[in-house]
């Protein structure tokens, strides 16, 4: 029992985050805004899932991917090809030339489902490819990339490319994935309507559950010797590899959790928002997804939730205003997260929390122990 | 070409060459089980790219190393590890940001793989097994310090306590006390003849006084090539080796 | 696909391509210079490359409208002076970039990824606010219209040659500056081995500034180029970058022999490709085939000693 508290709640430090995030989460937001703001907020929570993937795969392991929307994506699409089959049923789509398949394939005068949609059909084969798909992929690209020690800005650089490709893929061939207006018109799943007010706040809720879990998950990871071995290797790889670890298969064990996460991210994206198009594949939202984790505090679990929460709210309010300032501000805010607040939300949070740490102890009469921020190894700074 | 061998470590006719340069030229070297070999020599005479060949870090250009009857050349860096080989650096090398305790953990040799690393579990064996090794590196009381934290010297010895928690066979030592003080040398010169048992060691070493009271037996690299070979006193005697390293 | 047409067309079809091809290869190649230097000199990543390649083109635009307002009888001459303000004015804004923001993050390769995207964005929109979101072009001079036709089959337009000359003369400067000056010599031996240099004398600093400004202002060169061949919008830097960035490491960051080589071969391939395969689906195919080139031979064509790998 003592054991799952400090490794998987992180003791009374990670219980009382985890709580007051609930708390937000699962209270606060639902009770205070209507459902239209909730689903939005619950949109933001999907693009959280990414976040998350890249503290574990960026803040602890050192590897930077500016691709990761081709997860985000990967999973997304998985989801709305099984959303849109079923929209597509003979009966909806009579008035189609070809009835019984989606309408981009119609205007494209395509006859018959081509192969790779079919087993979407399935509903189980679906939910198992959202997360499945992205980890192969993930797992081919890392094995390359890893074995032959690509790390670094060449490897970013590389992801960022096939963020490209992928988006121009998907764009270029209107017919079988529904092109730049992506894939849309989602109606049901499984016979439940997903466009219903009550659905979106089941919708909302699941997400947020699915979101503490990963983060549950990941603090388990850590915790244990996996967490130490990837700051081992973020600061002294050598030094790992001649103890006799192979560095490489961690990156990519890393890589394709990260990716497996940002699948499921995208999945919840479809079903909370109704459809998916490359415009959330591409290089832009990969590069704007690193930037919530880094304003969280890149090796913060919580902080990447708060500062996707926070990034995304700022850029709705700032664009319905100023819709000019705002590639001024996310500009601006790039290069001031890099170069002033690298630790971001989380370093806020720490240096509050040592300010106030006289005034609690006074107040419970306790002496000193040492804190770590929420989410870290042992509290230590990245 | 190369035949079986009773030693523990046998390095035949090993070549380096760095476009052009021959770090290493045609070197042969044989260690038993239970010897100390110090290695000496002047900068630039391929000390410490033999460790480098041997522990995998540089690809040697031809020749061979055989440890325990098993060819170590193209064999990638980790699994040279778990044949037994263990390598400490010339600058330390520990995880500044874990503790000694940590450092020792993540060190143990089990649990290697990535579900290795998932389903370890620190055990009461693995625990007493770094006590042990942190009492034999003098670092007892030390063990919840981070890493960040030790002297350069109290670093040396943890980097040899990770590397004597891996259970190694061969254990490669460079410059193992350089920036220590006397009485630090003295208690790694005593910590090294106690390691020795069941092993060998292989020590680069520039301190004369160090090296004569742990060799067994002294090579004397120049130039890529062996200079001298034999006993402390014999080596330390050799007009050759006087000549171009030791000095008059 | 490719056996709808007669051997006589085929070989229009292949020559225009080539030129074509060649057009793409020298717009590559002038982009992946400015990228190289700062890349494979310093080892930064500049994602604002694209916007100093933009700076360049509405510099000239801004002559453009100026000569046009003010000195209409200088309209035939201004265009290869606004080149030379293109690259001054694009390495002067590279000199304060790399004083204000790059000289802190020498040592963290991955932030100056993130800082010069930012970078980026903060200049796209400095050219949307002043010059609108529409694209421009600048009046181009007379002799720069029209093409000339050595055969009715063959069409080579004289911008498309003109932007080719250009790119060569630059490359051939390029590569005389950095191996033939002493300023050259201080960039490379700054590279090689940064506190030697600094032990002989060499104002590292100033080298890493100069080689910055320098990068830039090549970018901005080649926005001038452009001008010729297309019109310039805020997010025409952007549309590109990859495809630099791609060119560059392809080829062996290191080398100037390997950029040219990889643009020469990127660009001919992509050329080819796009004209049997449908437009975006050649583009895929070709970036698909470099991204798997790369994940067998990370170092490129022609490896060379980068400071960051």
């Amino acid at each position: 029992m003592k054991n799952i508290y400090t490794r998987v709640f992180r003791g009374t430090n990670g219980l009382t985050n985890l709580a007051l995030l609930a708390l937000v989460l699962l209270v606060v937001l639902p009770v205070s805004m209507p459902i239209f703001r909730l689903n939005l907020v619950g949109k933001y929570l999907t693009y959280a899932f990414v976040a998350l993937g890249l503290v574990m795969l960026w803040g602890k392991a050192g590897v930077l991917s500016l691709g990761q929307g081709v997860f985000f994506g990967l999973g997304g699409y998985c989801m709305a090809m099984f959303l849109k089959l079923e929209a597509s049923d003979p009966v909806s789509t009579k008035i189609q030339s070809t009835p019984g398949i989606p309408d981009f394939m119609d205007w494209n005068q395509i006859t018959h489902l081509p192969a790779f949609w079919v087993p979407f059909k399935s509903l189980p084969f679906s939910l198992l490819a959202v997360v499945v798909v992205p980890t192969i992929v993930a797992f081919i690209v890392g094995l390359a990339m890893f074995k032959r020690r690509v790390g670094g800005v060449y490897f970013a650089v590389i992801t960022q490319a096939l963020a490209l490709i992928l988006s121009l893929a998907i764009d270029s061939r209107q017919g079988y994935t529904g092109g730049r207006n992506g894939i849309t018109d989602l109606k049901t799943m499984w016979g439940w309507d997903i466009r219903t007010h009550h659905a979106q706040y089941i919708l909302y809720f699941v997400t947020c559950i699915f979101l503490l879990l990963a983060i549950l998950l990941s603090q388990w990871l850590l915790s244990g010797k996996t967490g130490k071995m990837l700051l081992a290797m973020r600061d002294r790889e050598d030094r790992v590899r001649f103890s006799g670890y192979d560095v490489s298969m961690f990156k990519v064990a890393t890589f394709c959790f990260a990716a497996a996460l940002s699948g499921l991210g995208g999945a919840l994206f479809v079903l909370q928002v109704g459809f998916i198009s490359p415009s959330l594949v591409g290089i832009v939202p990969s590069i704007e997804m690193v930037i919530f984790c880094a304003v969280g505090g890149r090796t913060s679990l919580y902080g990447a939730i708060y500062g996707t929460l926070l990034v995304n709210t700022g850029k709705s309010l700032f664009s319905e205003t100023f819709p000019q300032l705002w590639l001024f501000a996310m500009g601006g805010l790039f290069i001031a997260v890099v170069v002033l607040f690298p630790d971001g939300l989380a370093g806020v949070f720490e240096l509050v929390r040592k300010k106030l740490k006289p005034w609690l102890e006074k107040f419970r009469n306790k002496p000193s122990l040492p804190v770590g921020i929420p989410g870290t190894v042992n509290g230590d700074q990245p | 070409m190369s035949s079986n061998t009773n030693f523990l470590l046998a390095i035949e006719d090993l070549t380096v060459q760095f476009d052009g340069f021959k770090a290493v030229d045609s070197l042969n070297l044989y260690i038993e089980k239970d010897e100390l070999r110090v290695i000496i020599g002047p900068n630039g005479a391929g000390k410490t790219t033999v460790l480098d060949m041997i522990c995998g870090k540089t690809r040697p250009t031809s020749g061979s190393i055989k440890f325990k009857n098993r060819e170590l050349i193209g064999m990638a860096e980790h699994r040279i590890v778990h044949q037994g080989v263990g390598r400490k650096f010339q600058t330390p090398s520990i995880y500044e940001n874990l503790t000694v305790f940590e450092n020792l953990e993540v060190s143990y040799p089990k649990g290697h793989t990535v579900m290795g690393c998932v389903a370890f579990k620190r055990t009461a064996e693995v625990i007493e097994r770094i006590h042990k090794i942190a009492e034999e590196i003098s670092l007892e009381d030390y063990l919840e310090i981070e890493g960040a934290f030790l002297s350069h010297g109290q670093k040396q010895w943890l980097e040899i306590g990770m590397l004597l928690m891996q259970e190694p066979e061969l254990v490669m030592l460079d410059e193992p006390v350089a920036g220590m003080s006397q009485s630090e040398r003295e208690l790694t010169a005593a910590l090294i003849q106690r390691i020795c048992k069941g092993r060998c060691i292989i020590v680069i070493e520039h301190d004369m006084d160090f090296v004569a009271r742990i060799a067994h037996k002294v090579t004397v690299l120049h130039l890529g090539k062996i200079l001298a070979e034999g006993s402390m006193e014999e080596v330390r005697n050799n007009p050759k080796v006087v000549d171009v390293y030791l000095g008059h | 696909m490719m056996f709808a047409y007669s051997p006589s067309e085929l070989w229009s079809i292949f020559v225009m391509q080539g030129f074509a091809g060649l057009s793409l290869f020298s717009v590559l190649l002038l982009m992946a210079l400015g990228l190289a230097i700062i890349f494979g000199q310093m080892g930064v990543v500049n994602l604002a490359h694209g916007e100093f390649m933009a700076l360049g083109a509405y510099t000239v635009y801004l002559c453009s409208t100026l000569v046009a307002n003010h000195a209409p009888k200088l309209q035939p001459y201004y265009f290869v002076i606004a080149i030379v303000v293109a690259f001054v004015v694009a390495a002067l804004v590279g000199l304060f970039v790399e004083w204000s923001l790059i000289r802190f993050l020498y040592k963290r390769p991955l932030d100056t990824l993130l800082a010069t995207w930012g970078l980026s964005l903060i200049m796209q929109q400095s050219f949307r606010s002043i010059f609108g979101a529409r694209e421009v072009t600048p009046t181009l001079p007379e002799w720069l219209m029209g093409s000339f036709k050595p055969t009715p089959n063959i069409d080579i337009p004289i911008n498309g040659v003109f932007v080719m000359g250009l790119t060569l003369l630059l490359a051939f400067g390029v590569w005389l500056f950095m191996y033939r000056s002493r300023i050259g010599l201080h960039m490379r031996a700054t590279v090689q081995n940064r506190t030697m240099s600094g032990a002989v004398g060499i104002n590292t600093k100033w080298v890493d500034r100069f080689t910055f400004s320098l990068g830039c202002g090549i970018a901005g060169v080649a926005g001038a180029a452009f001008t010729t061949i297309g019109s310039t919008g805020p997010d025409s830097g952007s549309r590109y970058i990859v495809d630099t960035f791609l060119v560059v490491v392809f080829g062996g960051s290191a080398s100037l022999l390997g950029t040219i080589a990889s643009a020469f071969g990127i660009a001919q391939g992509q050329s080819i490709l796009e004209f049997f395969l449908e437009g975006t689906a050649g583009k895929v195919a070709i970036l698909l085939t470099i991204v798997i080139v790369l994940m067998i031979r990370p170092k490129g064509l022609f490896p060379g000693k980068v400071r960051v790998a």
